[in-house]
């Protein structure tokens, strides 16, 4: 049963939460700009980057409108301190190789693509509309990075040990995607929003399979830490924020 | 200008040059002075075909490295809307070197060889990218004058006589014609901002202003290849040339964001119509060429790191499309 | 370690229906599906198409230019074929 939880109060949250973590991803996805293993990878990392920049942007500008304070999409973005934003910590994670970027957003879009799905549906007019432009970029990516987890798997020894490594790093942040809070409870039962037990099933057996393709195993599920709805986040994230929001910290107020 | 206006021609003659016999060469040149285009396989003489593949790919290289710079600012763009449109135009630069080594491709040698000769130090790239970008200003500065001068370049690259290149550089441009803008709406803004956000625009023009200029490659007195190049309508205008109508361009459009080129020579001439300028530092251009840049270090480390970095996913997608060949055949 | 040259894939891109398939340029892939991304992500980031064929450059046939002269010449006489070849009175209208 959902606590009494303010229901506008809820859908501002979770649209804030959406919007964390398509711009954090992006960003960390930005990072590797010039650093792709291939030509033809820069162009495929841009375009993936620069859709969860726009999809970051239109949840933001949601938010905005739901709030009703007159906060704009970079006023979320750049002016928020660390404990206020409330994105995955899978997505915070610096990049890593190669390998480990692919396996955390076949994780990561393995769920957002169900999460996505339900939102089509949901009683929120706004949120279903954002989710109807993203899902289709969204199964793009995760076709996309699919694939190269396939490659990764079955290439070489070199490959599949890495991504095996990948995974099991990763595996702990998993968890984190299915425990929902209050926030949660309150889209489900007043919007018709994405029910987490039910996508977790789904999303095990959908990841399940790309993993078989790739040849590896799925992990054990060990502990899984936890702490981005409620704004605890990992160290990494005070430096992406100190980087990114630096130049509209300087200049107070300035346009750009 | 991406080929910085070298005309290194051919490099040495070899010794294939020597089985081309005038008629050849006499039927060659009457197809290109007949402004026919020369497609890949045609006969061309080896000269020709060097001249391309250096030029095109340093062009390419150019592109790549020239991500960097710009790179440098993604994550720390002001806005969501900035940070959108610099990495469109960044991913841009990704896809004009894709497609250059593709025209280059064309000619007979690989991608793979043209990369390994840049991370060998073999082969050069505009200078201009050995620049840092020390403040968001400088990407104002980089779409309005690295870009501006480029465009300058280019289009008349878009009727070069290889078939290939001049097709690569009309979708380069069509593409690029937002680059330019972006910057110089970049710059506007800043110069309509606070007086620090003014400054920063001042202290961004008079760092690229030179290097910019200097994208032009030599003067033409210093240039003994151009001729050749221009016989063969790879080339179009002379260095200078295109370094006086950039000038001439851009001078007025300082002086709408009320900024100050840093030349105290620059002067407009009623007789000519043209801007006068002062000399260009061509000492610090050679040593820019030759390595001694303030990033020239930085950009080819980046570059190798990430070569080397790749090299076990590069290899990995080839194995595994290769037992995917075995089983689909078995 | 051996590192094996991606391969050279063609890109033909179809702007929109109606219209046929357009060479655009090339891309590197080590299979079919991975060129047919890296077309997608190179030559369509503008809206540029509604179909894309890619094909191994190696697999195409094409003809000679050395050959240029017996190939194509022989077609450049027949000018018999092209409907301006004949005079049709005016008082016939148009046909």
């Amino acid at each position: 049963m959902a606590t009494q939880m303010n229901i506008e109060q809820a859908r501002l949250t979770y649209a804030l939460r959406l919007g964390d973590n398509a711009l954090v991803l992006g960003q960390r996805l930005i990072e590797l700009v010039t650093h792709q293993p291939e030509l033809e990878e820069e162009l495929a990392n841009a375009n993936i980057s620069l859709d969860y920049i726009g999809q970051a942007r239109m949840y933001y500008s949601c938010a905005g409108e739901l709030e009703g304070k007159g906060r704009t999409e970079d006023d979320f973005a750049l002016l928020r301190d660390s404990g206020e934003y409330q994105n995955l910590l899978l997505l915070e994670l610096p990049n890593g190789h190669f390998g480990d970027t692919i396996v955390r957003q076949v994780l990561f879009d393995s769920f957002y693509i169900l999460q996505l799905e339900a939102l089509l549906g949901c009683d929120d007019a706004g949120l279903a509309e954002i989710a109807a432009r993203a899902i289709k970029e969204v199964r793009y990516h995760l076709r996309h990075v699919s694939l190269w987890l396939i490659r990764l798997g079955d290439g070489t020894q070199e490959s599949h040990a890495r991504v095996s490594q990948s995974l099991l790093d990763l595996w702990r942040y998993t968890g984190e995607m299915f425990s929902g809070d209050a926030v949660d409870d309150c889209l489900r039962d007043a919007c018709n929003g994405p029910d987490l037990a039910r996508i977790q099933v789904e999303w095990r057996s959908n990841v399940n399979a790309v993993l078989a393709e790739a040849t590896l195993a799925m992990p054990e599920d060990e502990w899984m830490i936890g702490g981005g709805r409620q704004g605890v986040h990992t160290e990494h994230m005070g430096f992406l924020l100190a980087e990114m929001q630096h130049v509209q910290r300087a200049c107070p107020g300035a346009s750009w | 200008m991406y080929t910085q206006g070298l005309d290194q021609a051919g490099g040495k003659p070899q010794r294939r040059d020597a089985l081309e016999s005038a008629e050849q060469l006499a039927a060659f040149q009457a197809r290109i002075d007949a402004d026919e285009k020369i497609e890949a396989k045609d006969w061309m003489p080896e000269a020709y075909r060097r001249t391309l593949v250096r030029q095109i790919s340093q062009h390419a290289h150019s592109e790549i490295i020239g991500m960097q710079p710009e790179g440098n600012w993604l994550t720390r763009a002001p806005t969501l809307r900035r940070k959108a449109i610099l990495l469109a135009k960044v991913q841009d630069e990704a896809g004009h070197g894709l497609y250059l080594y593709g025209a280059a491709e064309t000619l007979g040698t690989s991608r793979e060889q043209m990369v390994q000769d840049l991370l060998d130090g073999k082969a050069k790239y505009s200078s201009i990218f050995n620049y840092p970008t020390l403040t968001w200003a400088d990407i104002g500065a980089i779409g309005w004058l690295v870009d501006g001068a480029a465009i300058m370049n280019q289009i008349p690259l878009c009727r070069c006589s290889f078939g290939p290149y001049a097709r690569a550089m009309v979708r380069v441009c069509k593409e690029e014609s937002f680059h330019q803008r972006q910057g110089y709406d970049i710059m506007l803004t800043l110069a309509r901002g606070n007086a620090t956000q003014k400054a920063m625009a001042q202290d961004a023009l008079n760092r690229w202003w030179w290097p910019s200029l200097m994208m032009f490659g030599p003067n033409d007195a210093d240039s003994p290849h151009s001729a050749q190049s221009m016989q063969w309508k790879i080339k179009r205008f002379s260095n200078d040339e295109l370094r006086q109508k950039f000038v001439d361009a851009t001078v007025p459009q300082a002086g709408f964001l009320g900024l100050t080129m840093p030349d105290d020579k620059l002067a407009y001439d009623d007789e000519s119509g043209h801007y006068r300028f002062g000399e260009i530092n061509w000492q610090e251009f050679y040593d820019v060429l030759a390595g001694n840049g303030p990033c020239n270090r930085e950009r080819m480390a980046t570059r190798r790191k990430a070569h080397a970095d790749g090299a076990w996913v590069r290899e990995a997608a080839s194995v595994y499309a290769e037992k995917q060949a075995a089983r689909n055949a078995a | 370690m051996t590192e094996k040259n991606w391969p050279l894939y063609e890109v033909f891109i179809r702007s929109k229906s109606g219209l046929s398939h357009r060479h655009a340029g090339s891309i590197h892939a080590t299979d079919d599906q991975m060129a047919l991304d890296n077309a997608r992500d190179t030559y369509t980031r503008r809206n540029e198409g509604v179909s894309i064929w890619v094909v191994r450059s190696d697999k195409i046939v094409a003809s000679d230019p050395a050959e240029y002269a017996a190939f194509f010449e022989p077609a450049k006489d027949k000018i018999y074929r092209h409907p301006t070849f004949y005079d049709i009175p005016e008082e016939v209208g148009n046909m």
